[in-house]
């Protein structure tokens, strides 16, 4: 049974290297890519139940015993983080079909879709840094390519940017790694934390830490690390800026997450008082940028940064609330913004512009669109009853139990500002008179909005159902702050 | 010897630093190059540079060098040859396309405002 642990890897990774070999039957590999998505949907949920039922499931890969081999760690955690991203898959697969052009199609768009997956998935799963440096690689070429595809100017001139700032980041990963293997002598996560403990963390291993904080930091778009992400994330289609919104960024902040609960937890007055005033400018100048735009696919990406403040926050109080409340936030905000960047790329698409500007009263063409829009807003600003609010609230519950009341407020104040930003688009381009000049695309309105009426579906239930999820969320909150449970459960001691 | 080496990784690093903060395309794709350079040369000296014989197992031989870091090496020097042959092919399409090498000049705001 713990060959469980890679079927959520290799799932994608199979389909990924069968759809490459027929691009040209645009058909048959849209059809073949929907029910893969869905076999990996089910198999991510299925393993999800398993794994809350029998307790962790590891895998030592080829029978080597933890700390030589490579392990994969299918804990409560990480196997939630799998089944978000395959619901979000879902969606964006289905969305594809509508969105991209028929030569983006041809061109090995289900291939790269199915290699992020199995990277984001992977990343998830690894028990050993050099293995995530690896799987971060296997999703970042496979986003390289989703990325320039099309090969539009803008795209190009953006995704050089994106490239290099990866190229440069993954650089630093190695060297890191070299590092804490020079201190430390092993590459796997759960033997690292333990001898760190050990050593009861000397000033260079806090030094090390730091620097894989940059790293993880500038793959989640930080305070000062943040200024690659908006425009990349933008020019390429609507699906792929939904993928990278939901995914990618949040692969770094839960290797954040892993590590800093994990590995570097003894020397908390540098590292996580550190991360509380860094997650507060974050918040601050996330907000203040998507307040700064006219262009609706602009503010949503915008907003991706004051999101992730909010999960470094609860990173750095370091206490179960602030833990829990991260990792619902970080479901939550996976779903939410997926749905926003599909969003603004069917608003965008119908009206044929995504400068704010030049719409308005799109409520008397796309009603429902527009409603869902107006969700999505509530959502993402936390108002109740959606799931935005109770991932705000247990956090900002922990940052005052651990006495950071004035980050707590600034978390408050960036909702506001976020929740401006997001409701000048639909004050400004759904209100007002009828726009004569468009004409309703009342089918492509409909296809566009099946995928993300499922995704605001998770996001309300995610909410209104919070009583079923929030028992194993608050266990998950409670296993990372006691780190001996995964060690032992991968060293076997 | 590790001082040596560390002081020869950092020389790379300052260089590659140097190249990738210029505005010729073609020098920043080098400043990448220069950069895992110096990265894979930091991972082998971090491993250690004892002397012994290398990690292939023969008779009557008891001191090897730490296999582990050369397999880390591998990984990364094959990973880097496909995001540098990306990064080329990247920046020969915008170089094309957008007519113009010169970083500076490929900022452009058609699509916001």
């Amino acid at each position: 049974m713990s060959n469980l642990a890679v079927l959520p890897i290799v799932i994608p990774l199979i389909a990924g290297v069968i759809v490459a070999l027929f691009p040209k039957k645009r058909k048959a590999a849209r059809i073949f890519s929907q029910i893969l998505t869905i076999i990996s949907t089910l198999v991510a949920a299925w393993v999800l139940y398993y794994v809350q039922q029998n307790g962790t499931v590891i895998l030592e890969a080829g029978n080597w015993s933890a700390p030589y081999g490579i392990v994969l760690v299918a804990d409560l955690l990480s196997m939630t983080l799998v089944l978000t991203t395959n619901i979000i898959a879902l969606a964006c697969v289905f969305y594809a079909p509508k969105s991209l052009s028929e030569k983006q199609e041809a061109f090995y768009f289900y291939t790269f879709y199915f290699l992020l997956i199995s990277g984001v998935s992977g990343a998830f799963i690894t028990g050993d840094l050099f293995n995530l440096f690896v799987f971060f690689e296997v999703l970042l070429m496979a986003s390289y390519g989703l990325i320039v595809l099309g090969g539009e100017r803008i795209q190009l001139r953006e995704s050089m940017k994106y490239v290099l700032i990866n190229l440069f980041s993954s650089m630093l990963f190695v060297t890191t790694i070299a590092f804490l293997y020079s201190v430390v002598g092993t590459v796997n996560m759960a033997q690292i934390a333990e001898r760190i403990g050990e050593v009861e963390q000397t000033g260079i291993l806090t030094t090390i830490g730091i620097l894989l904080f940059f790293v993880f930091g500038t793959k989640a778009a930080l305070f000062p690390l943040y200024y690659w992400l908006p425009k990349p994330y933008i020019t390429p289609n609507p699906v792929v800026s939904a993928l990278f919104g939901a995914l990618l960024t949040k692969v770094g902040i839960y290797s954040l997450l892993r590590v800093f609960s994990l590995i570097f937890v003894h020397n908390r007055d540098i590292t996580h008082e550190f991360f509380v005033w860094v997650a507060a400018l974050t918040l601050i100048f996330g907000a203040i940028g998507a307040l700064s735009t006219n262009n609706i696919k602009m503010v949503i990406a915008y907003n991706i940064i004051p999101a992730v403040g909010f999960m470094l926050l609860g990173i750095g109080v370091y206490n179960a609330t602030g833990f829990t409340g991260t990792i619902y936030y970080l479901v939550n905000d996976m779903f939410i913004k997926a749905a926003l960047f599909l969003l603004a790329g069917a608003i965008a698409y119908l009206v044929g512009t995504s400068d704010l500007r030049k719409m308005r009263g799109l409520l008397h063409q796309y009603p429902l669109l527009g409603w869902m829009f107006f969700i999505a807003a509530l959502v993402l600003a936390g108002i109740p009853p959606f799931s935005g609010f109770i991932g705000k609230l247990v956090l900002l519950q922990g940052a005052v139990e651990a006495d950071h009341i004035v980050v707590a407020i600034i978390g408050l104040g960036s909702s506001l500002l976020i929740l401006l930003s997001v409701i000048r688009i639909f004050v400004r381009g759904f209100w007002g008179e009828k726009d004569e000049t468009i004409i309703a695309d009342k089918k492509a309105a409909r296809g566009f909005a099946w995928p993300i009426a499922f995704l605001l579906f998770f996001t309300v239930l995610l909410g209104v159902g919070a009583e079923w999820f929030y028992p194993s969320i608050e266990s998950i909150g409670d296993y990372l702050m006691n780190p001996d449970e995964y060690i032992q459960s991968v060293l076997k001691e | 010897m590790e001082i040596v080496m560390s002081i020869l990784a950092g020389i790379l690093f300052t260089t590659g630093i140097y190249n990738l903060l210029q505005k010729q395309m073609l020098r920043i794709v080098i400043g990448t190059a220069l950069i895992s350079h110096g990265a894979h040369l930091f991972i082998l000296t971090m491993g250690q540079l004892k002397t012994g014989a290398p990690p292939v197992l023969e008779d009557g031989i008891s001191n090897y060098t730490d296999p582990l870091p050369q397999a880390l090496i591998l990984t990364s020097i094959v990973i880097s040859f496909g995001v540098t042959s990306l990064l080329l092919v990247l920046a020969y399409r915008t170089s094309k396309v957008n007519g113009t090498d010169n970083m500076d000049k490929l900022r452009g705001n058609e699509d916001d405002e």
